[in-house]
């Protein structure tokens, strides 16, 4: 149904945020992905987010690589500047450009043919160098442009539509980011807004590259019997780690969990993630037991879900490259240029 | 027959043996004398052990190219005796290292043998293992002095100033110079017919590489992010860049950096990198070589098509693979012209020394945000890595950067709706917005099919409107590069055509062969896409000599694609060897084709 326009008039009725928006406000075009494609369930969630976030759509630049998912940000924030770039080149993009001008959000959205085959040098790189940006890999084991080849987060074993099984190993892209050192590791599944909304939330605060990884089911071409990305499948097998509430810095913090079981981060702009420990012994801010946890419980078949790690001490790019506080790009040009006497100066050099 | 300020000499080392601060020392001295000087360090891929030269030029008409003819050979490295001793022209001198015996078979009559025995000098005089090798060097440069007349009181203030706060190590050094100095004098009849005298040609210049120039150029251009994977011969670029920016980029209260340079992982995220900074408004740039380019085609495209600029510097070093990555070439001449798959074109400039890459690297940004597209500086390694004598860099302070046609808040408040490519002002160049401006300046930024509206587009009319906007465009900007270098004579009726780092050997050749008299035009094109001045020249030649260094004439095949003139109209004269071209690389092709025309 993409052919019909969304209507620009808003109910009256509609609630609005504290600075005055309504979720539409947050919307883009309409979809052309396929009907129940579990990305429209995640950009949902992040329009969702953006609106109880209360921010300036403009204030957001948005960025893709190529692919399915990577087509999701014409569908939200019509009002923020996108860039469609080229194959898993993105994280290349959100690097300069927040390079440039380091006072936007940036959100970039990937799939796994883009984050984790042509793209992985990119994305272990933006994640070691702790872009400021919140990334978003839907992920759905398979290759949907091109109709339907697997990609490298296809579990072993894990059936194409075909009936073709998968001899190699799958890339998880969470115990991958564990690995290169990110300070902000979740994951979830496009069908648990409830989950979604405030890792969203959460990974945006956050000072650094968050990353958020989720299972994000192919309709069309991986939501069959015999597959680990469908569905019916991710149902069964997710098992949540902690259950995340964001909790905005100006909003009083109450605490709605038992005391034993609640923990709460507190981010650089005063704004905190509330963690409910679902599992027994679950740290997330302990890298390695994170890295081991995920791991056996892969082992048991299941999908660890939640936020996994974060460091709350995290150092971006910005501040390990000691840039001023001023956006890059918006410096005054007297401040930029030594002049001439300088020149004519640092010329005795040469002689 | 004494030749006073013009002849040239080699030195021939080892690499890693600190041989770079000896030869910087002699170029230096003989360029406070006043002399014009010309330094080439023809170097290993490597770190240390491997043979190194470095070659001087002296001349006293100011011709700077490299030559082939030495008249001294300083051979220091036994492993390439045999060689060096070849290339010492009939009638010259070899010093060697008389510590060790000099093979015999080595020995030619037409040439006089001056043995120092530098290193049993030094082994007398220094303890340290690492002082003795290092001062070995510093001796040949006391030697020279004596055999050359270089003035003793220059390397002595050179030595002065150069170990200001470190007076052990100005004491070694000039010991060490007083040594050499000192046995040749007593050891052989100083000066040699080859010799120096002071001048006073050299005071309006410096002397700088093409890199620390360009690193200059981006600094003074107020280029704020800079991304690069390290490359030979690029590397000094970016490093100079940082260097000044250390210098003159610090916010005074708060120590912070007005600037950011990214080590990307590779040279296509050092391209993403630019891109992105771009298109957030930054002025960016990347310095890398052809192997860089290679990898970077993919995102050219992508600046080309969704119309963001970027400047990217190519210190051309000899291709294709890894090739010689220590010699020179100008192998990336078609590759940068239309780099990327599709329909692209796109603006380069040429620049011939250091001096235009410090000009040159300031106009590279304003034409790219001007024209909002890739800009490519095309040096080489020649250009890049050795010292040149170029007239003093000068700035204007009235400069001011175009940064192009970028809408601000308050004009966008009173557009209507923007559009991000729609051709209002009839130049082919759109107006564009950077984001977190303005909520009516967003739009969304590809590389797939889109139509002047920035809407995705499968349409072939739209796509094509575009696409043909976008040529027009680039073209224009053929009016706006660097217009070409021309000197003419009258009753020319060839000329040569010519680019960058050529320059030097052809403007001798030109005199040489004006000595013959054979009358020539020169032309020297400085700008990509071609001014029309360049067509009108080769179209006024019955036979332009093209000159440049690779194998398939890269430069005639842009003339005749892009100026129509005949292949017959355009004799190639190429040297692809990976040393900088000399005027004999010249004169021996334009001679060889001067006959087949008669």
């Amino acid at each position: 149904m993409t052919y019909i326009a969304k209507p620009k008039v808003h109910h009256p009725a509609l609630q609005k945020n504290a600075i005055g928006l309504v979720r539409r406000d947050y919307e883009g075009s309409v979809t052309t992905l396929c009907a129940g494609c579990g990305h429209d369930s995640v950009t949902a969630a992040i329009i969702q987010a953006f609106w109880e976030l209360s921010v300036h759509p403009h204030r957001v630049a948005k960025l893709s690589g190529i692919g399915c998912s990577s087509k999701t940000p014409t569908y939200f924030l019509r009002e923020a500047h996108g860039f469609n770039g080229v194959h898993g080149r993105m994280p290349a993009l959100v690097t300069g450009a927040n390079a440039a001008n380091g006072d936007l959000l940036y959100i970039g959205v990937s799939g796994d043919g883009d984050s984790l085959s042509i793209g992985l040098g990119q994305l272990c790189h933006a994640i070691r160098r702790n872009v400021n940006a919140l990334y978003v890999l839907e992920n759905n084991g398979v290759y949907g442009l091109t109709k339907g080849q697997f990609s490298a987060s296809a579990d072993p074993g894990s059936l194409s539509k075909r009936g073709e099984a998968n001899t190699m190993e799958a890339i998880d892209g969470c115990l991958l980011a564990l690995t290169m050192g990110a300070t902000f590791v979740a994951r979830s599944f496009s069908g648990d807004k409830e989950q979604l909304v405030p890792l969203l939330k959460a990974g945006l605060a956050h000072k650094g590259f968050a990353f958020i990884s989720i299972v994000s089911p192919c309709v069309t071409f991986n939501d069959h019997e015999g597959s680990t990305k469908s569905y019916a499948y991710t149902r069964e097998h997710m098992v949540e780690v902690v259950e995340a509430d964001f909790v905005m810095p100006t909003k009083a913090i109450t605490t709605q969990y038992d005391p034993g079981t609640t923990r709460s981060v507190t981010l650089h702009d005063g704004s905190r993630v509330q963690l409910t420990k679902v599992a027994d012994d679950y740290d997330p801010t302990d890298r390695d037991r994170a890295y081991g946890y995920v791991r056996e419980k892969h082992k048991a078949g299941q999908i660890v879900t939640g936020l996994l790690y974060i460091a709350p001490d995290s150092s971006d790019m910005h501040e390990q490259a000691n840039t001023v506080a001023a956006p890059l790009h918006d410096l005054p040009y007297e401040t930029l240029c030594p002049g001439s006497a300088a020149l004519d100066k640092l010329q005795t050099r040469f002689r | 027959m004494d030749r006073v300020n013009e002849f040239a000499f080699k030195i021939a080392t080892a690499n890693g043996t600190g041989s770079a601060s000896a030869n910087s020392l002699i170029m230096r001295a003989i360029f406070r004398m006043g002399i014009p000087v010309t330094g080439k360090n023809v170097f290993p891929s490597n770190i240390q052990g491997l043979p190194t030269w470095y070659e001087i030029r002296v001349n006293r008409h100011g011709y700077t190219a490299r030559t082939p003819d030495f008249d001294l050979m300083v051979a220091l490295n036994p492993a390439t005796y045999q060689r060096d001793a070849a290339e010492v022209r009939s009638g010259g001198w070899m010093l060697f290292d008389s510590t060790w015996p000099l093979d015999e078979r080595l020995r030619r009559p037409d040439v006089t043998y001056l043995g120092i025995p530098l290193a049993a000098m030094c082994n007398a005089e220094f303890t340290g293992v690492r002082e003795r090798i290092l001062m070995k060097n510093v001796a040949y440069a006391g030697a020279l002095a004596a055999l050359l007349g270089i003035d003793t009181d220059i390397i002595r203030t050179l030595l002065t100033e150069k170990y200001a706060k470190k007076q052990a190590l100005k004491d070694s050094n000039q010991r060490a110079v007083d040594i050499g100095f000192d046995y040749a004098r007593e050891h052989f009849p100083c000066p040699l017919p080859i010799r120096l005298e002071a001048m006073d040609a050299t005071k309006d210049c410096i002397l700088i590489d093409g890199n620390t120039a360009a690193g200059l150029g981006c600094l003074y251009a107020g280029a704020t992010v800079g991304a690069w994977y390290p490359i030979t011969p690029a590397t000094s670029l970016m490093e100079a860049f940082a260097g000044f920016c250390q210098r003159y980029r610090k916010d005074p209260d708060t120590a912070r950096n007005r600037f950011a340079v990214l080590q990307a992982e590779d040279e296509l995220a050092a391209l993403g990198m630019v891109i992105g900074a771009g298109w957030a408004g930054a002025r960016a740039f990347t310095p890398t070589a052809g192997p860089g380019i290679s990898l970077m085609s993919e995102f050219i495209g992508l600046a080309y098509y969704a119309e963001i600029p970027a400047v990217i510097f190519d210190v051309q070093r000899t291709g294709p693979s890894t090739g010689m990555p220590t010699r020179t070439q100008q192998g990336d001449l078609m590759m940068c012209a239309y780099a990327s798959h599709g329909d692209t074109r796109h603006v380069c400039l040429y620049p011939a020394d250091p001096r235009e890459a410090f000009e040159m690297a300031v106009a590279a940004f304003d034409l790219s945000e001007r024209f909002q597209t890739p800009v490519f500086v095309l040096s080489d390694l020649d250009i890049g890595m050795n010292d040149w004598m170029v007239k003093r860099l000068t700035w204007d302070d009235a400069y001011v950067p175009d940064r192009g046609k970028v809408l601000s808040a308050e004009q966008l408040e009173q557009v209507k709706t923007f559009y991000r490519y729609l051709d209002v002002d009839g130049d082919g160049i759109p107006y564009r917005t950077l984001p977190g401006v303005h909520p009516k300046g967003a739009y969304f930024t590809r590389g797939s099919g889109h139509n002047r509206f920035g809407g995705y587009t499968e349409d072939g009319e739209e796509y094509a409107d575009v696409m043909d906007r976008i040529a027009r465009k680039i073209q224009r900007a053929s009016q706006a590069v660097p217009a070409p270098e021309i000197r003419t004579v009258p009753g020319a009726t060839v000329g040569i055509i010519t680019v960058g780092g050529c320059h030097a050997a052809c403007v001798e050749a030109v005199d040489l062969l004006a000595r013959d008299g054979v009358k020539v035009d020169y032309l020297r094109v400085r700008g990509f896409p071609f001014a029309d001045e360049v067509r009108a020249f080769a179209e006024s030649h019955a036979v332009n000599f093209v000159v440049e260094q690779n194998r398939d004439a890269q430069l005639r095949s842009l003339l005749m694609l892009e100026t129509g003139v005949p292949i017959t109209r355009l004799e190639s004269v190429r040297y692809n060897g990976g040393f900088p071209m000399s005027a004999h690389h010249v004169l021996t092709g334009v001679r060889a084709k001067l006959e087949k025309v008669a």
